[in-house]
């Protein structure tokens, strides 16, 4: 936030990082904003305030309330012992090697499956984007595993690979692969890829629209091939819809919790950070190891989306310092 | 440099959409040819064919000599300019004029030294840093051009490229292009729709309509003898005026009076298939004030009497709107130029004439005037084919013509 903004600015500012008002350059000699610019800003302030304030409500309250039970010791079923126990939760959790453990498997899932997703999702909306005909039925059928319940999805992939019965299983011979942690995990994020692609490729396909015919025209004429077209020419014009798409993958993905919770329940090591939340707070009833866990979630959510919107700020073509007027 | 060959080059696409059909067209190395026509005829069609952006269905084309139907646009070694400037968004202005040459792989100080050589020319020195988003619509302009200038291409190609500029700018802008290609003599093929840019730019115009070639001529032959009804009515602002005329005991009688016909004309009306009605073709300054002209003058043409309607004077000259009774002149070409114009400006309505007077003229608004007109400028057209009756050898001969 400028430090020139008005009383309203701050009263305001928990409305987060998304309502930030685009602030001054810095660096730059500061201009005062005039009179006009003021009342502007103020009212774009007293327009987003009913939206913030209903956000306030339903989320503020939640998050606040799991950040308090975070600070005790609260286990139901040992209700007595309740008590304020500071950071102490927090210590517990982050010196546990199964919270390290199922961290790390979140990350590596996470890592792998928007990676694939990018490349599959791009190649599909490419596909998609230059279809012509039955382009409807094309952009239907792919759009269809998106359209599957994941608990669902999740079961018939199960189903799919338990020995003897499921035909995945029989094709790639003995063995119960879901028992083991390398092709469990192999598994989860093969039904996770499977399953948001489709969503990746939709959103990617916006950004390709934004992509002008005469721009690939232009780069055929001066000599680029079809891979320095698409390198050089399609993903910067695209950069802005490819990280919108990244970041709704990579929150999506750290939270992964459904095909975990029906392939393998989180056995031989295969639980995500959710899922050991989950574990904790509704299995274990220990309210404030779980919420602790749900907080520290929270922050790695808040991280990964404060850095997605830190590489936006710059995305949007014309909008960067260099180059600007003089 | 090299010089391009259409031989018989025609597209049809893949929904059965016949764009451009048997388009013959030779242009010399170094010539300045303008593509023109109304919206639709297949002006861009044709550029992209020559580009490589599109397929070629049918003929050939030949670039300094060679058959280049089934070369990638890359390997044809010309660069185009788009109306829509076509800027890569994420890179400068010396990025973008910089790209063909690092994508032809040309080392740093010789791609540095093209660049500032080309900014220099076209004024963009200032500009090198500047992304296209901060640069005004002339300016960007200047910037496509530059980025086809800088790798000395055999060949130029132009699809409306100041289709997006406010008009004044239009204007300056033609005659930096004009210059431009007087100065590197590069073979160019530019692509318009607007009649003006058509006329004052190239060497050759060449008018299409519906996908075929009317015409091809350098502007002012265009103008003095057009081929048929669509290229009267295309070239030339404000347009050729168009009368019904019927033709009855070698005579044509039109809402002007009647025109007496030449032999070679009545020749030609006497064959068995000959036409019985006729469009006559008046351009705007072959129309004087009939108190204004001396005897020697007005012997080569004919008056007539109308109301005077509007009266514009440009301070040079006036433009008077007479309205004239009778049957309306209807083609489907007519018809075509009307609906690409716009139907407010239906010159060739039949019911209001555009005349171009001295400036000494007295005439006003309302009162009725005696108008003469020049009877060897007319032009006579088949309203079935289009075709300029009056035409002989290529030449307009009017209509008294022996
Ligand atoms: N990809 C396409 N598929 C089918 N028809 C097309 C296509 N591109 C252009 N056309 C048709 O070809 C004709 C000529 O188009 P174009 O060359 O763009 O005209 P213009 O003279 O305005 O540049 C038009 O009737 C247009 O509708
Ligand atoms: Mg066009």
């Amino acid at each position: 936030m400028s430090t020139d903004s008005t009383t309203t600015v701050d009263r305001t500012e928990a409305a987060g990082p998304k309502g930030r008002v685009p602030a001054p350059r810095r660096g730059r000699g500061r201009v005062p904003l005039s009179e006009g610019k003021r009342a502007e800003r103020k009212l774009g302030w007293l327009l987003c305030a009913p939206a913030a304030l209903v956000m306030l409500a339903v989320t503020a309250y939640p998050i606040l309330y799991s950040v308090w039970l975070s600070l005790q010791r609260f286990d139901l079923k040992f209700p007595d012992q309740r008590e304020f126990v500071g950071l102490s939760n927090y210590v517990t959790v982050l010196s546990n090697g199964y919270w390290w453990t199922a961290f790390g498997v979140t990350m590596l899932i996470t890592v792998v499956t928007v990676a694939v997703e990018l490349v599959l999702g791009m190649g599909l909306a490419i596909v998609m984007h230059r279809t012509i005909i039955g382009r409807g039925l094309v952009r239907t059928s792919a759009l269809i595993p998106y359209g599957i319940v994941t608990v669902v999805a999740a079961f018939s992939w199960r189903y799919a690979w338990t020995p003897g019965t499921g035909y995945l299983a029989t094709l790639f011979g003995e063995g119960a692969p879901l028992t083991e942690r390398a092709s469990a995990l192999a598994i989860i994020m093969l039904a996770e890829i499977w399953k948001t692609t489709p969503f990746m490729a939709l959103l990617l396909m916006a950004g390709l629209a934004l992509v002008p015919e005469d721009l690939l025209k232009a780069a055929s004429m001066d000599g680029a091939s079809a891979w320095q077209r698409f390198t050089k020419v399609m993903l910067p014009v695209m950069k802005p819809a490819i990280l919108v798409a990244l970041l709704f993958r990579t929150l999506d993905a750290f939270r992964v919790f459904d095909n975990i919770f029906v392939l393998t329940a989180g056995a031989n090591q295969t639980s995500s950070v959710s899922m050991l939340a989950y574990n904790n707070l509704i299995r274990g009833l220990n309210l404030g190891i779980g919420s602790t866990m749900s907080v520290l979630i929270f922050i790695a959510v808040a991280i990964i989306a404060f850095v997605f919107v830190k590489l936006f700020g710059t995305a949007a073509p014309g909008s960067t310092d260099e180059g600007g007027r003089r | 440099m090299a010089d391009i060959v259409l031989d018989k080059v025609s597209k049809s696409f893949p929904d059965g959409t016949v764009a451009v059909r048997d388009v013959d067209l030779e242009i010399a190395d170094g010539e300045f040819v303008i593509l023109v026509g109304p919206s639709g005829c297949g002006k861009s069609t044709t550029l992209n064919m020559i580009a490589g952006l599109e397929d070629i269905t049918g003929g050939e084309l030949r670039i300094a000599g060679e058959r280049v139907n089934d070369k990638a646009p890359r390997d044809r070694d010309i660069a185009m300019v788009f109306q829509s400037y076509a800027l890569y968004p994420n890179m400068t202005v010396r990025e973008n004029m910089a790209f063909p040459l690092r994508l032809a792989k040309l080392d740093k100080e010789t791609i540095e030294q093209k660049v500032s050589e080309a900014a220099k020319v076209l004024e963009l020195t200032a500009l090198l840093d500047r992304k296209p988003a901060n640069l005004s619509g002339g300016q960007r302009q200047r910037v496509a051009m530059g980025r086809a200038i800088v790798r000395s291409p055999k060949a130029f190609l132009m699809d409306e490229p100041l289709s997006n500029l406010d008009a004044k700018l239009r204007v300056q802008m033609r005659t930096v292009v004009s210059r431009l290609q007087k100065k590197l003599g590069t073979t160019t093929v530019y692509v318009t729709h607007d009649q003006t840019e058509a006329m004052t730019l190239g060497d050759r115009v060449v008018i299409m309509r519906g996908g075929a070639v009317q015409q091809v001529g350098p502007p002012q032959e265009l103008y003095d003898n057009p081929a048929n009804l669509f290229v009267a009515g295309f070239i030339g602002s404000p347009s050729m005026n168009f009368l019904h005329a019927a033709v009855e005991d070698g005579k044509l009688r039109t809402a002007v009076g009647d025109v007496p016909l030449g032999d070679r004309i009545r020749r030609e009306l006497t064959a068995e298939d000959a036409p019985r009605e006729l469009i006559l073709g008046i351009r705007p300054e072959h129309f004087e004030d009939a108190s204004l002209i001396d005897d020697e003058t007005r012997a080569r043409g004919t008056e007539f009497e109308a109301p005077v309607e509007i009266v514009e004077s440009m301070g040079s000259d006036k433009y008077v709107y007479l309205t004239v009774e009778g049957e309306r002149a209807s083609a489907a070409e007519l018809e075509e130029l009307a609906a690409d114009v716009g139907t407010e400006d239906l010159t060739g309505s039949g019911s209001s004439l555009v005349t171009r007077l001295s400036a000494e003229s007295t005439v006003a608004e309302g009162e009725s005037r005696r108008i003469w007109f020049n009877l060897e400028k007319i032009h006579l057209f088949d309203p079935s084919n289009g075709r300029n009756l009056t035409l002989h050898e290529g030449r307009a001969a009017g209509a008294l013509a022996s």
